[in-house]
């Protein structure tokens, strides 16, 4: 079995304050850290446990800057065999049809048999890049895949539907699959970890050497012509307690008290 | 007239909510850019559903096979291309859920439409179409212009429209054959599979005190069990702490967990991402506690404490404890 994954870096922001540029098309990133793609994470795993179970050889790509090398090196600590990845100059405001394609171009080479991704970016969650590149590839496909079972040239999955339930499908390899958060638990990586895979060559290539042109990919090659960002209007929003907290916490143990019926 | 075309969205024989949201923004953006709205139902012995379409959109289009009995994205990216070059649609609509999270990718790719996915809101002047996104965890809006097209591909995200769509129209119901079944991958629907038996039925809790990733580790759990316990409440969670397995997948809220009504939900280290949101927003009294001022569970909540949870969890369980 071998696999290809596709993993992505983004800016952690659950706990930051998000400023958006002069522009107003662009978070500032300056300040934020970085890491791989929450989905992403639990994509790499499955790959690598299901290569521990069959054997073959799991190829993490991704399309970004070159501290973007960091992910390829988390994937490789857990367990990758090789490392792609494709530059991100000419891919910038591409939408998530344009970055398909750059992975699109750097994968269809890769014998595979299977080919993971996220289900979604956590930034834009577009969710939409690993079925993208199904379609390019011409490949079955499942999305929001929170179990697998490896069959004689067939793969079957759990899809996650709404309210806890959950389908079972299954199809002919190789096949593309999204993976949902949940599917294991993802080991963790060591910063000695990574530094035993620091001799792993990355594989580097571009948009030139891939063979797309301006009018593919970018802002060019994007169906949006425009983006504006903005901090979401607060609208009547909650009512912050104040105080000390001794105070604060008189004051929600009132509220809970006179609405929960509390004694 | 131009149309807009709506995936409606079934299972088991049920009509599902986002089916009649996107029929309600359909008609929205139809009046006022003389658009007719069409509904689009695929599937297998669907007549009971045609019917409570019809008052809804002003056509509905019903194609009928074994093939669709169950959703599958094969089948159903091959009817909704027939469909698609059939009508012309300006805009077809589909829900973001799993059913269209699995098909308007590779839709868009088939046919080469732009697509836009998890939109809020909806917007055509002069032909141009203006979308609103909520991107990093619902943090940031993000309003999209799109280059022009005759046809865009749009995902709705579940709950951005009301379901209670206006039943005053009339559509007509016409039945449009299906087609050979000729570019299958060999996908194959074998069933579905029912959640485990659970522990408690959060659904079911006056009070809910609900955790989420900000508890930091499984050893902070007692301190929410605790509390929980000092108030008679019973413990649920966000998605992070049951694919952790902090807690059982029984205790989960939101869109892949549980819709909960509780009279008070306690949100502690909660972001408030719409996956959870959507499963309970509908609480009479939501209280939050983040250490995020900016955390976007502070928009639905009637009450925040901007602190560290860790902190403010043993002064709360003593107010209750002493009395
Ligand atoms: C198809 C799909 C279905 C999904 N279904 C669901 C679902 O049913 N339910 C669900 O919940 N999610 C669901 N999700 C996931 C959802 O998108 C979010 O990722 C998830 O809700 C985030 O959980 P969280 O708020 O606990 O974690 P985070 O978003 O990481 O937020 C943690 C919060 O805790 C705060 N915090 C950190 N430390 C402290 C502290 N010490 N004190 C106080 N606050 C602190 C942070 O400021 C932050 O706001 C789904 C996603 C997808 C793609
Ligand atoms: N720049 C990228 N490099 C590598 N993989 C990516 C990139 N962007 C998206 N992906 C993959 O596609 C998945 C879905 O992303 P998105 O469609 O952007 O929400 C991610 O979880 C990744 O696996």
């Amino acid at each position: 079995m071998n696999i290809v994954v596709c993993v992505k870096q983004v800016p952690e922001v659950t706990d930051a304050e998000l400023e958006i540029n002069k522009e107003g098309a662009e978070i500032l990133k300056e300040d934020l850290e970085f890491d791989i793609n929450e989905w992403d994470n639990y994509a790499v795993e499955e790959a690598v446990r299901i290569k521990e179970a069959h054997h073959g050889k799991v190829t993490v790509v991704t399309l970004g800057d070159e501290d973007c090398a960091d992910v390829l090196r988390t994937a490789l600590a857990m367990g990758a065999d090789e490392a792609i990845r494709i530059d991100e100059q000419g891919f910038e405001f591409s939408d998530a049809a344009g970055i398909a394609q750059g992975l699109y171009r750097a994968v269809r080479d890769v014998p595979f048999d299977l080919l993971l991704t996220g289900a979604q970016g956590s930034d834009d969650g577009w969710a939409q890049v690993g079925l993208t590149l199904a379609e390019l590839l011409g490949i079955p496909y499942a999305s929001l895949v929170v179990g697998v079972e490896i069959g004689e040239g067939t793969i079957t999955v759990h899809r996650e539907l709404e309210s806890n339930t959950q389908e079972k499908v299954d199809m002919p390899l190789p096949a593309a699959l999204t993976i949902q958060t949940g599917i294991n638990n993802p080991r963790y990586v060591s910063i000695m970890g990574i530094q035993k895979v620091r001799r792993i060559e990355i594989k580097e290539t571009d948009s030139e050497e891939l063979g797309l042109s301006e009018a593919e990919i970018g802002s060019q090659g994007s169906r949006v012509d425009s983006q504006k960002l903005s901090l979401p209007p607060v609208g009547e929003g909650a009512d912050i307690l104040t105080g000390s907290l001794d105070e604060i916490c008189e004051k929600t143990a009132q509220i809970i008290r006179d609405k929960g019926g509390v004694m | 007239m131009d149309e807009i075309l709506v995936l409606a969205e079934h299972r088991q024989g049920e009509l599902r909510d986002i089916t009649f949201e996107m029929l309600f923004a359909a008609n929205t953006l139809g009046k006022e850019n003389d658009l007719a709205t069409a509904a689009l139902l695929l599937g297998h012995e669907t007549s009971g559903l045609s019917g409570k379409l019809k008052g809804a959109c002003d056509r509905v289009l019903v194609m009928e096979d074994p093939e669709l009995a169950h959703y599958n994205a094969d089948q159903y990216l091959m009817a909704l291309e027939t469909a698609i070059k059939d009508r012309k649609p300006l805009l077809t609509l589909i829900g973001h859920t799993a059913i269209g999270m699995d098909l308007a990718p590779a839709m868009a790719a088939r046919l080469s439409l732009p697509l836009v996915t998890d939109c809020v809101d909806l917007s055509l002047e002069e032909g141009r179409l203006g979308v609103l996104r909520q991107i990093y965890g619902g943090k940031i809006n993000a309003q999209l212009a799109m280059k022009p097209s005759d046809h865009y591909l749009i995902s709705l995200r579940t709950g951005a429209f009301d379901a209670e769509v206006e039943q005053g129209k009339s559509g007509d119901v016409e039945t449009i054959p299906a087609p050979a079944w000729t570019n299958l991958r060999g996908r194959q629907f074998l069933g579905y599979v029912e959640a485990e038996l659970e522990d408690v039925d959060i659904a079911a809790a006056d009070i809910l005190v609900s955790i989420g990733r900000g508890i930091g580790k499984p050893e902070n759990i007692p301190l929410a069990q605790e509390f929980a316990d000092a108030i008679g409440a019973t413990l649920s969670c966000s998605r992070p702490v049951a694919d952790e397995e902090w807690l059982p997948k029984s205790r989960q809220v939101g869109t892949s967990g549980k819709t909960v009504r509780p009279k008070v939900y306690i949100a502690l280290g909660i972001s408030g991402a719409y996956q959870h949101q959507a499963g309970m927003k509908n609480a009479d009294t939501i209280i939050a506690v983040n250490k995020d001022p900016m955390a976007p569970i502070f928009a639905i909540a009637h009450y925040g404490i901007v602190d560290d949870l860790a902190q403010v969890l043993p002064v709360l369980t003593e107010h209750f404890a002493k009395k």
